[in-house]
This record gives C-alpha cells, structure tokens and sequence, in this order.
C-alpha cells in the first residue's frame, strides 16, 4: 500500500516539471517582464539593473532551477497588475472557487448517480425517458446560458436568490467560508447548480450505462436466482460494481469544475481563482497565471491519486500481492 | 406427490418479425430427491426450461402457457417477491460458468452469508460459521481463512464449488443445475459432478441437471428427458433411454457417445442441423433429418407416447402406425 503511493507520487513528478517549465517558459515568450514592468520611461542603465536584479541575465537553466526552488516553497512572485505576492493572491481567492467546485460535485454525484440507477432499470417509465431528455439539457446547453438563465428566473423574475457575489463570509483562520452563512448559502445555490449540471447528466449517463451493462452479466442473474432481494442485487451488487468507471470520470471531472470553474465566476461575479484567472490573462499578468497552472496540475495529479487509491479500496482484484495461492 | 410439475409449458419471444416459440409443450415431474437429466443439443431448450421454473427468462421472453408446480402449488403466476422467496430458498440455480458466476467485489464468506441470512433465520455470526461449514463440505481446503477470499483467488474448479454451496446453502429441496461442468477442466468435471450428487443425495435435493454430456447423465441422472427444438421428445429412466432409445433422434445421441470398449472406425453423426425456432418444420420437428421419416410425420405432431419401456414423441410407436409399418414389412 505505502510502495504503491510512492510509486504513484514518483509516477506524478515528471508531470509536474514538465508543467512547471511550461509555467516557466511563459515568462520568456509571453512578453517581456522587464518592459512590462518599467513602463513607459527608463534609462538603459535601469533596464540592466532590472535586469540583474531579477536574475534574467543567468543561464537559462540556473533560473529554471531558481523557479522551481521558488515553485516549490509556494513562492511565485509578485503579480504585475496588483503588485502583491502570487501566493497570497491565490490564498486568498481558493477557498472560494473549492466551496463552489466541491458543493457542484457533491449535487452531481448526489443526484446523477440516483437518478442514473434508476434510469438503468427503469429504462421504459416515464420518469426515466423524463431524466433522459433533461440530461440532454444539462450535456448541450452552455454553461453561461443556464447561468444566465437561472439567475433571470430565481434572482430577476423569482427575487430569492442573489445574483452575484459570495455573500458574508466567516474566517477561519485563513480560510474564508461562505458556508456558515444564510447569505453565503444563498449565493452559493445559484453557481453550484449551475457548474454541477454538466457533470450531473454526465455522471447519470455514465451510471444508467454501466447499470445496464452490469445489470446483464452472470453474477446479477445468480444474485437473483439465490433469491436476494432487489434492494441487495441492485445497491449492493450491480451499483457497487459501476463504482470503478463512475469514481474515474467524477475525479477528473472534479479537477476540470476546479480549474474550468472560469464561466461561472465570472457570469456570477464569484471571487475565485476563475475570476482571479481570467482577469491576469486580460493584464498579461504571468506570474498569477504561471502559478495558476501549476497548482491546477497539481490538483489533477492528487485527485488522480486519490482515485487510484479508490480503486484499490473498491476492486479487491487491483490489491496485488494479497492473493493466498490459486 | 412429485415435487416439481411441469406442464404443457410453452415459452415465447416476441421479435419484430413474429413471435418465437422457444418452449413447446414442454411437461415432465421431478419427484423428491430425484435426479432428472435433461440432454439436447445447444439451443434445444434446455436452460431455457431451467430459466422458466426459476422465474428468470430474459425478457422479452415470457411464459405464455401451461404451468409449473411446486409441491402441488403454481409458481409460475406468483408475484416477482414471491418466487424471489422461492428462489434459493426452495430452488436453487447453479450457473455455467463459475468464473462470471460470483460477484468478484465480495468475499465467497461474504456471499454464501447474505444468502443465508437472506433466507434463513439466523444472524451474520451464525451465518459465517455456516459459510465456513458449507466451504468444508463442498471440499475448500483450509475453508476457515478462505472464506474471506475473493473469488478471482479461486481456480474455476474452487470458483464451482462455491457456486454450488452458495446454491445449496439455503437447503432448497430443488436444484437445477445449467450446464455446472461445461465450464470446467475434463479433469474437474467428475469431482464437481461427483460432490454435486453426493451432496443432492445427502441433503436428499431433487436435481434438474442441464447438460449436453450424455456420460455425466448415464452416471448422475435417475431419469433424462431429451429436447430437440424446444420439446421433450423422449423422456424414461436413464438405463432405458441410454441403452435402448426410442426416439430415432435419441437413439442418434445415444449412437454418437464413443464407446470405450471397443474400436470403432467413424463416430456415428446425425445428418443435418437442428432447426432454428423461427423455421421449425409442421408436423415433428425431426421429421427433415430422420431416417424413418414418412408422410404423417410432415404433417401432424407426435405428442409423448408409450415406446419401448420410455415416452417418445414420435409416430413409430402409435399403433395404428405400427401396425401399418408392420404390413408393410418396413419395422
């Protein structure tokens, strides 16, 4: 157990280096920081103190290596449009982007997977034929548009719901959280719903399919011929063994409402590292959205971990070296 | 009373391009503790047979005649819940392939439990000593550590052997057992037919034994019954049918076993092809393929009748034609 995370973890690093020196590289290609950060009037005398001062007169390799030290101790600088450090910035703004991204997991899966278990053996009802034509909804429409689209009906036509921003937020030590708040609640209905829709038909689809297909095999038909009842064929055996490909795509679709969460906040005005994102790009401000991408790889490669060790806790086949003879 | 009666059980499929008669006229007893073997090529019928008295036909198939009794009282039109109580606890089903037969995310312990305390009215800690008693007796060596063994940690034999203590586990008073060594290694299948009729026979099961290995029924069966295109066309005791078939179908079966006493040049084959159900012939459904074939048996179907010491379905043995062939100097 413990060798196969350090496998996994040595597995991840080369991922990591080549992210970072993507990161890295932006620096060099994506105009010059030098420029950028003079303005418009300097002496070639500033220019070139600048210049030593950043270290940007080094080889190329002994910065790489000063970036990755820096990477590594969560040191990225300071951003170019707010002049405060890349780090605090991004610790300012995750709590709020992680609320949203788990609370739209957590409706995904605690909705799709129902709703797919009972698309797959009810294939023929109503309700069924009902979820299906919503899913439809939830895979074609837009984000933006169903955010739009709720927010005229709850917020303009309807008045309960807010229609941007967090809310009032409670501190926990740095953590801030709209969660224990009436108001942070309320603001949080609207972009939850509208970021978790996509995922939610996405992972009803994939659990009616995989029902279907494990509805079918041998070992559902002996469950039912040793009499169990449907409750235990259906829960117990058939769902539990839809569980490998339905943990696999949730987590990478976490990582992608995590790091994609850009469309919301931005048609809901939430203060998160989308917003934060999207807003460095239109500054060039590289350092924000150098560090962005390297903590967005390193999300994905955790939640890849974690699902790796979900396998192992829910597929008794994947434990290796447990086997007591053949 | 027999234990299980089956009768006149007809099975369809409704398809886009008509309807399928899997099952036609299908009627036979099992009495307690009886063995009764059914033989037939693939596609004869037999599983399906087997998947009907469970209750577990894959739609769209479904019953649409006749009826079958347990103990004298009709299952066949019981509500979904109801045969579920019935299944396992009365009846029990062994699969073909002990490999798909098993959930692998539960341990066989696990399995053998839930059926049990599904049925039984014990609880887990009597259900895991009875796991572990059940593995001893099926012959799992060191049963007490490999109860929480999963099943991929099982050779197919083992995986079988489970199968039929988690089929035997609620003591049912009927098995019906689909192909159980088809799956399996030559060299396993007699230990597991072995351990299945010793068991039958010491819980005193009746057993409805699928298989299309006629040296597994001349060993195991009391009786056989042999299906060609979803009929019984000839059913006794299995000496009978074994050594001296009526059915000229059955006595091609019985023909086509290699003997082991002597030589023999060519194993007997029977010509042709059983039909497909949507194109089974009018009259007896063997009629294209059979040697002694003549005119009414083109035209109207033989239904079971006295023949030797079995019941045929074949028109050889009606008198009036007997007498006929007799005259005319061909019998």
């Amino acid at each position: 157990m413990f060798s196969f995370i350090v496998s996994r973890l040595l597995q991840a690093l080369p991922v990591m280096l080549v992210v970072s020196f993507i990161s890295f590289a932006m620096f060099a290609y994506v105009g010059d920081p030098v420029a950028i950060m003079l303005g418009q009037d300097f002496t070639e005398a500033q220019r070139q103190a600048l210049v030593r001062e950043l270290g940007l007169d080094k080889p190329f390799f002994v910065q790489f290596m000063t970036f990755l030290g820096n990477a590594i101790q969560g040191e990225f600088g300071l951003s170019y449009r707010l002049s405060r450090p890349v780090a605090e910035l991004i610790a300012e703004r995750a709590p709020a982007t992680l609320e949203l991204a788990l609370c739209a997991a957590v409706i995904a899966m605690a909705v799709g997977v129902p709703m797919g278990v009972y698309t797959g053996l009810y294939r023929n009802s109503w309700l069924s034929r009902f979820f299906l034509t919503f899913s439809l909804i939830g895979v074609s429409l837009p984000t933006f548009l169903i955010g739009i689209l709720l927010i005229l009906v709850f917020s303009v036509w309807l008045g309960w719901l807010p229609s941007f921003g967090r809310g009032d937020v409670v501190r926990l030590g740095w953590w801030s959280t709209g969660l224990l708040t009436w108001s942070g609640l309320k603001a949080l209905i609207l972009p939850a719903i509208t970021l978790g829709l996509f995922q939610l038909t996405l992972i009803m689809r994939l659990v009616r399919s995989e029902m279907m297909e494990v509805l079918r095999t041998d070992y559902i038909k002996f469950a039912r011929a040793r009499g169990l009842p449907n409750r235990a064929v259906h829960f117990g055996h058939a769902l539990k063994n839809t569980l490998v490909p339905v943990i696999t795509i949730a987590g990478l679709q976490l990582g992608a409402i995590i790091a994609f969460a850009i469309v919301t906040e931005t048609v809901f005005q939430w203060p998160g590292m989308g917003l934060l994102f999207i807003q460095s790009v239109g500054a060039a401000d590289i350092p924000v959205m150098a560090a962005y991408l390297m903590m967005i790889a390193a999300v994905f490669v955790s939640i890849n971990l974690i699902v790796d060790l979900l396998y192992y806790a829910v597929d008794p086949r994947l434990r290796i070296g447990r086997g007591r003879g053949h | 009373m027999s234990l299980l009666q089956v009768q006149n059980l007809r099975v369809e499929f409704p398809t886009r391009r008509g309807t399928l008669v899997a099952l036609d006229d299908v009627s036979f007893e099992i009495a307690p503790g009886e063995v009764l073997g059914v033989v037939g090529e693939s596609g004869a019928g037999k599983s399906m047979t087997g998947a009907a008295i469970i209750g577990l036909l894959e739609p769209p198939g479904r019953i649409a005649g006749g009826q079958v009794r347990l103990e004298g009282r009709r299952i066949d039109n019981l509500p979904y819940e109801e045969l579920r109580r019935i299944r396992g606890r009365q009846i029990g089903a062994i699969f073909q392939d002990p490999l798909t037969t098993l959930n692998p995310l539960y341990t066989v312990g696990d399995q053998l439990a839930e059926t049990m305390t599904t049925h039984l009215p014990i609880g887990p800690a009597e259900a895991k000593k009875r796991a572990v008693e059940w593995l001893e007796l099926v012959g799992i060596p060191a049963a007490a550590q490999r109860v929480d063994s999963y099943p991929h940690e099982f050779s197919g034999g083992m995986r079988q052997r489970v199968v039929i203590a988690l089929a035997l586990c609620a003591e049912p008073k009927l098995v019906v057992a689909d192909e159980p060594t088809t799956a399996l290694d030559v060299s396993i299948q007699a230990q597991v037919i072995a351990l299945l009729k010793n068991l039958a026979r010491e819980k005193g099961t009746a057993m409805m034994l699928v298989t299309h290995d006629m040296g597994v029924i001349a060993e195991t069966a009391d009786r056989v019954a042999v299906m060609y295109a979803g009929r019984i066309i000839e059913i006794g005791a299995v000496r009978e049918v074994v050594k001296n078939a009526a059915h000229p179908y059955s006595a091609g079966l019985m023909g086509s076993i290699p003997p082991i006493s002597h030589r023999v040049e060519r194993l007997q084959a029977i010509e042709g092809a059983m039909p497909r159900l949507s194109a089974i012939p009018p009259g007896c459904p063997y009629n294209p393929r059979c040697p002694f074939v003549f005119d009414r048996c083109r035209v109207e179907r033989p239904e079971l009748m006295p023949a030797k010491a079995n019941r045929a379905a074949c028109w050889l043995y009606a008198p009036e034609e007997a007498q006929r062939l007799q005259e005319s100097g061909l019998a």
